[in-house]
């Protein structure tokens, strides 16, 4: 005889409205978290999950926007048949400086993020479930986690510090106890990733919103958000290098009025860096664009892991993006002969270029070499530079020609 | 993880592709010996197929020559993928 469940227990409760909704729960507590969002659904089958996540049009969060729904899809149907095979992996690894929201989720609200590792371990029917996250928030997810019964089998890993650590496939190393670097991958992680056994990595805001998505279905999802970015997103805004602001917003929101609502005075502004160093430049006339792919394209930007940086109108931009790919080539895995070679000469040259050298060939020089070293590398990390790059020639032209011609006036530092 | 193929595919456009593992790749350049018509060096000498990145499409017409440049390669860097 099966029972109806105890309402007593479990009131019904409101779906969030509005766009507050990772960030609903005032505390970070299991208890906090119960009485916002309502219990988790006691088990979502695999076919429900993929339903409601094609219907919601999530895309991961971890920066390259893949569909939820056609990685879930991509695990091959007969080793969910098999059963405990199948590994799954939250990623709050975030590598990238410029980046705050996947630690912010995590001590804001780390049952989310349980609570998506336990939908999508659930209807995979897998058993070996992680959590890799930054050593800054180990002990407050492991508090999390202690919190409750059903999180027992989730193990919790401290993520390797640096730029490329959180690579699905360094991930997939670092938790199999070798060096912390990317693989080169002929097959998908979905068919055969950790120890062999078809792997569901996800970054930690994917699950969170996995989580919600479980509970109040694919319509309540897109309810916010525009047709092409549906739902919301956690956003790291900063300006001038400093991240200063996680919030939560609608996707689709215009990117000048984010910027605004933190206080970033957008009138002083010559561009917004739009998904980190790996991302492209919006120039100011177009900060009115809204922060999907589509209004983002025509930049060679696209929403990302969230990030916008804001650069100051008298801060020079050709010597803050050889900084970035100074970074960028010191943080290559030093595995692939066109990375480790190729992203120091083009950093090189742009530093050159930054310092004042006025030889007319420089700006082709760092066209040609990102043209050679993107596509040339087992992860995305010399395409990710060479992007960077080339949107600094692109949108700040007038600075290259003013260096050239000797009369940059802007800040150096 | 670089699976990008050329697009748009054609039912004309070859369906072997060479996977270079630039993990492993030292780059002294044999397979270019092999293969001068598909792979140049950069300037590093790292195989360079123009247009391409880690898989090359190789023509009906060079497959020899790539399974000989597959099994030639010091440090076993190149393999054939069916797509
Ligand atoms: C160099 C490099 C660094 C990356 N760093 C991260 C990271 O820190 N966190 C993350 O979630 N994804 C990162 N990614 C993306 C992951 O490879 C992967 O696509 C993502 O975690 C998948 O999660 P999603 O489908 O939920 O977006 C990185 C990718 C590259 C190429
Ligand atoms: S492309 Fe660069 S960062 Fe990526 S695996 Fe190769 S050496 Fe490492
Ligand atoms: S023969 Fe092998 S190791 Fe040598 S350059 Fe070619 S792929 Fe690299």
């Amino acid at each position: 005889m099966s029972r109806a469940p105890d309402t007593t227990l479990f009131p019904p409760v409101q779906a969030p409205a509005g766009t507050t909704r990772l960030t609903a729960a005032r505390a970070a507590d299991y208890g906090t978290h119960q009485t916002t969002f309502g219990p988790l659904p006691a088990h979502t089958d695999s076919a429900a999950l993929l339903a409601a996540l094609r219907d919601s049009g999530l895309e991961g969060r971890g920066g390259a926007g893949f569909p939820a729904w056609r990685k879930l899809a991509a695990v091959p149907a007969r080793e969910r048949a098999r059963r405990r095979r199948v590994v799954v992996i939250g990623n709050a690894a975030e590598g990238e400086p410029l980046s705050q929201k996947d630690a912010t989720l995590l001590l804001r609200s780390p049952h989310l993020v349980i609570d998506g590792l336990l939908t999508v371990a659930g209807a995979l029917g897998a058993h070996s479930v992680y959590l890799y996250a930054q050593a800054s928030v180990l002990e407050a997810v492991g508090r999390a986690l202690a919190e409750r019964a059903d999180a027992a089998g989730i193990e919790l890993r401290e993520a390797a510090e640096s730029f490329i650590s959180g690579e699905a496939s360094a991930v997939v190393n670092a938790l199999a106890g070798r060096e912390p670097v990317p693989q080169d991958r002929t097959v998908r992680l979905t068919e055969s990733g950790l120890g062999g056994r078809p792997t569901l990595l996800h970054n930690v805001e994917t699950l969170a919103h996995i989580a919600l998505i479980a509970r109040f279905g694919a319509a309540w999802f897109r309810s916010v958000g525009t047709k092409g970015d549906p739902g919301t997103r956690l956003v790291t805004v900063g300006s001038d290098g400093h991240p200063s602001t996680v919030l939560e917003v609608a996707g689709g929101s215009r990117i000048g009025d984010v910027l605004r609502f933190t206080g970033v005075d957008t009138g002083t502004l010559s561009a917004v860096l739009v998904g980190g160093y790996h991302g492209a430049w919006l120039p100011a006339y177009a900060l009115e664009a809204r922060l999907d792919r589509a209004d983002l394209a025509g930049f060679g930007a696209n929403p990302g892991a969230g990030i916008l940086m804001g650069l100051g109108e008298r801060r020079c931009p050709i010597t803050v993006a050889a900084a970035v790919a100074t970074y960028l080539a010191g943080e290559t895995a030093g595995q692939c002969g066109p990375c480790v070679n190729g992203l120091p000469a083009m950093a090189a040259v742009l530093r050159r270029l930054a310092r004042g050298d006025r030889d007319p060939g420089l700006p082709g020089e760092v066209r040609r070499l990102a043209a050679i070293v993107t596509g040339r590398g087992s992860c995305n990390h010399p395409d990710g530079t060479a992007r960077f790059v080339l949107s600094t020639l692109t949108v700040f032209a007038d600075d290259v020609a003013a260096h050239l011609a000797g009369h940059c006036r802007k800040d150096h530092r | 993880m670089n699976l990008r193929a050329p697009d748009p595919r054609s039912a004309a456009d070859p369906t072997v592709l060479l996977h270079i593992d630039w993990t492993k790749c030292d780059g002294r350049g044999l397979c270019t010996e092999i293969l001068p018509e598909l792979l140049a060096r950069d300037e590093w000498g790292y195989p360079l197929s123009y247009g391409y990145g880690s898989n090359v499409p190789v023509p009906d017409r060079l497959l020899d020559a790539a399974t000989d440049a597959v099994s030639l390669c010091p440090r076993q860097a190149l393999t054939l993928i069916d797509r």
